[in-house]
């Protein structure tokens, strides 16, 4: 018997999708539009097909030709940005969904953590949830049973496993949660993401369980965003772009080609011209100078963007955030803050900007890019050039996540001293007569 | 959690395949049915201030309001010399019970959607696992029906050593339905909305608040076709005894009715649980 754990053979996932035509507010085209689409769900359902909103549906392919094999005892990563397949790609390997085509075979149990805390009752008290949880996951409760004190000390939450998990903060959920799953026995370990609980202890302690679980010689596949965790723990990487495999080997070059995927995705090599510069690509680096598409809000902004100029004088690069509404917040021009012009001598460009730590509230983001000269003429103008999402916004360690979400704006606001409160005299009241 | 392999055969994942271990899978996730179960109940009367007292409360209302409208207003008859009290909550025990699973059963898959597209597990576990909590609400019930008993000092006879069998068929009964419309809600919502007017109609479709004798002779065997007909007379026969017999021929069209559905019903579920986490 060969040792191959898990081999895809031209594996795809196909996706039907629809669309909403535009449509004027003509009440006639309205109701014409809702007869049609109610015909057309009818249809649907009388075929047994599910059926799709929208006006015009169209095929979607989130995994095509996907072909690779994974040995027993490999620690394996998947990386690829938003939307390349990762995730469906996983949901076959746990069996949640069946591919459209190809075959996928597989050796040996499965756990696989799509998501910390699956089906958790907030009602139920932290012990009740481990034993449910460990239930959903596969675990047996002679299972759970025997390693239930490991599990309650790798969480670090036994003084209140008997209170209902409504009461526990996120961040202790989410270690409950974590500590349960890193607690699976099974052949085969498939992670997606679970590292982004918790605060950096928390992490640490969960990136050496993962080490742990790779020594012990099964296989794992972990799927992140986090460049430096996958280096830490994984030597083989699959990319994938587009629902297919872009590249699989070394780690290392791995990386290399996210990078590339990235800048190949975000400008779609096609962003027009200037009449004297013009923009070509541009993305966000982590610390390490790696490509990412995920900001950690306290860190400088590293953006690099590359250009090509003709030597004009005195052009300018601007920058302008938006947030997830497409509401400016935030600007910056090279010329007009720093009095920094794009060089005189024509050719291309990568120009570094690291822009000072802002503490964006979660959610997504992105930049519209420029050049020109500032408030005269603009020459080369790319909307939506970088997007970028902020998972979790806690600044000063709070126990919550901010988010664009709540309503309250893009930016949590930190203070430069103490609060302070003065006592007033009530109103109404005499101000007191001074002594003498 | 995937299937464990006691031979070391790989699992084969693949467009339509037909997975012959379905039901040993099922027998394998008995914890997860169990422990979901035992969730539901846990949290049932959880923040309610009279809890459990509520389990007594429906049932009883239900029947004082059915005795006063169909056996003091509308004076139908009751079976043998039983009192009308007695032959109602006869009825309503089994009509409640079904009813209970097919509404939580059917919306129960869709309930549970967050399960559903983060983990695999036989996903027939969900709407199973329903019928512990309608199971334990009817038990309940059945003690107020021997309180009732009791009170009107009725002695059940043999009969009632198979009321086992009946409550299975009406759970059976249920489940046929439940799990049909619980695979047609993911895909169609509209199924929502036509469940709680199913049970509402049924309700008095069924004789619940009136005896099935009620029904003329010769439309007996067609009143038949709905299920829940020789099951609510199984339960009067074996409760009241010789004073309620059962329609046999009649009996039979229900039972068969029963089988078709629970069979149609599970074929319906398997062939569409497939494409649950995408169309959920």
């Amino acid at each position: 018997m060969s040792d191959v754990a898990i081999r895809a053979e031209k594996l795809g996932k196909k996706f039907i999708i629809g669309h909403r035509a535009e449509v004027g507010s003509v009440f006639v085209d309205v109701v014409a539009r809702g007869f049609r689409n109610a015909l057309r769900k009818g249809t649907d359902m009388l075929r047994g097909r599910a059926m799709v909103e929208g006006d015009t549906v169209e095929e979607f392919w989130a995994l095509r030709d996907v072909d690779f094999e994974i040995k027993r005892g490999e620690v394996v990563s998947i990386i690829g940005h938003n939307g390349a397949g990762k995730t469906t790609l996983l949901k076959i390997l746990s069996r949640i969904t069946e591919p459209s085509e190809g075959r996928l075979s597989i050796k040996g149990r499965v756990a696989s953590l799509l998501e910390v805390g699956t089906g958790f009752h907030p009602e139920l008290t932290g012990r009740e949830n481990v034993f449910l949880n460990g239930a959903i996951l596969g675990m047996t409760r002679a299972e759970v049973r025997r390693r239930f004190d490991e599990i309650i000390d790798f969480s670090g939450v036994e003084k209140f496993i008997d209170t209902p998990v409504k009461r526990y903060s996120v961040g202790m959920y989410a270690r409950l949660a974590f500590a349960v799953a890193a607690h699976l026995e099974s052949e085969v370990l498939v992670i997606d993401e679970v590292l982004a609980v918790g605060d950096a202890e928390f992490q640490a302690r969960c990136l050496n369980r993962m080490s742990e679980v790779a020594d012990a010689g099964r296989t794992v596949l972990f799927v992140s965003h986090n460049l430096a965790a996958v280096t830490a723990l994984t030597k083989r990487a699959i990319v994938f772009q587009s629902g297919r495999v872009y590249f699989d080997g070394a780690i290392d070059e791995a990386v290399a080609h996210y990078a590339t995927s990235l800048r190949k995705v975000k400008n779609g090599g096609n962003w027009g011209k200037g009449n004297t510069t013009s923009l070509i690509s541009a993305m966000l680096v982590d610390a390490s100078g790696m490509p990412t598409d995920r900001y950690e809000p306290g860190t400088p902004l590293r953006l690099r963007v590359v250009l090509e100029t003709s030597g004009l004088r005195g052009m300018s690069l601007e920058l302008v955030l938006r947030d997830e509404h497409n509401l400016p917040i935030g600007f910056y021009s090279t010329n007009v803050f720093n009095q920094v012009s794009l060089p005189g001598k024509p050719g291309q460009y990568e120009c570094s900007l690291v822009l000072e730590p802002y503490w964006l509230a979660s959610g997504e983001y992105c930049f519209d890019l420029m050049t020109g000269l500032t408030y005269v003429d603009t020459d080369h103008r790319v909307d939506n050039a970088l997007r970028f999402l902020v998972e979790r916004c806690s600044p000063d360690a709070i126990p919550f996540n901010f988010s664009q979400a709540k309503g309250n704006g893009a930016l949590a606001m930190r203070l430069a001293s103490p609060v302070e409160f003065t006592e007033l005299p009530a109103a109404g009241q005499e101000p007191k007569p001074g002594p003498g | 959690m995937s299937t464990f392999d006691p031979d070391n055969r790989p699992l084969i994942l693949e467009a339509g395949r037909a997975d012959h271990q379905y039901w040993i899978d099922l027998w394998r996730y008995r914890e997860l049915f169990f422990i979901l179960a035992w969730r539901d109940v846990a949290v049932r009367y959880k923040q309610t201030v009279i809890g459990v007292v509520w389990a007594f409360v429906r049932p009883f209302m239900t029947m004082v309001v059915f005795t006063v409208v169909f056996g003091s207003l509308a004076k139908l008859p009751s079976e043998g010399s039983a009192p009308y009290a007695v032959m109602v909550f006869a009825g309503l025990l089994p009509w409640t019970l079904f009813g209970s699973v097919l509404s939580e059963a059917s919306i129960s898959v869709i309930g549970s959607a967050n399960l559903i597209t983060k983990v695999y597990f036989p996903r027939l576990v969900v709407p199973l696992s329903t019928v512990v909590v309608a199971l334990i609400d009817f038990l309940v019930s059945l003690a107020i029906l021997a309180g009732l008993m009791l009170w009107y000092g009725l002695v059940p006879g043999w009969q009632i050593l198979l009321l086992p069998v009946f409550v299975l068929l009406a759970l059976m009964a249920a489940i046929g339905p439940a799990i049909w419309a619980a695979s047609l809600i993911v895909k169609y919502r509209d199924f929502r909305f036509i469940i709680p007017f199913v049970t509402q109609i049924g309700l008095y479709v069924s004789p619940v608040g009136f005896s099935s004798k009620v029904v003329p002779e010769h439309w007996q065997m067609l009143y038949s076709i709905n299920p829940m007909v020789g099951v609510i007379d199984g339960f009067r026969w074996c409760i009241l005894g010789g004073d309620s017999p059962i329609y046999w021929p009649g009996f039979l069209v229900s039972l068969v009715v029963i089988a078709v559905m629970l069979v149609w019903g599970a074929h319906a579920f398997r062939r569409s649980e497939r494409a649950f986490a995408d169309i959920i």
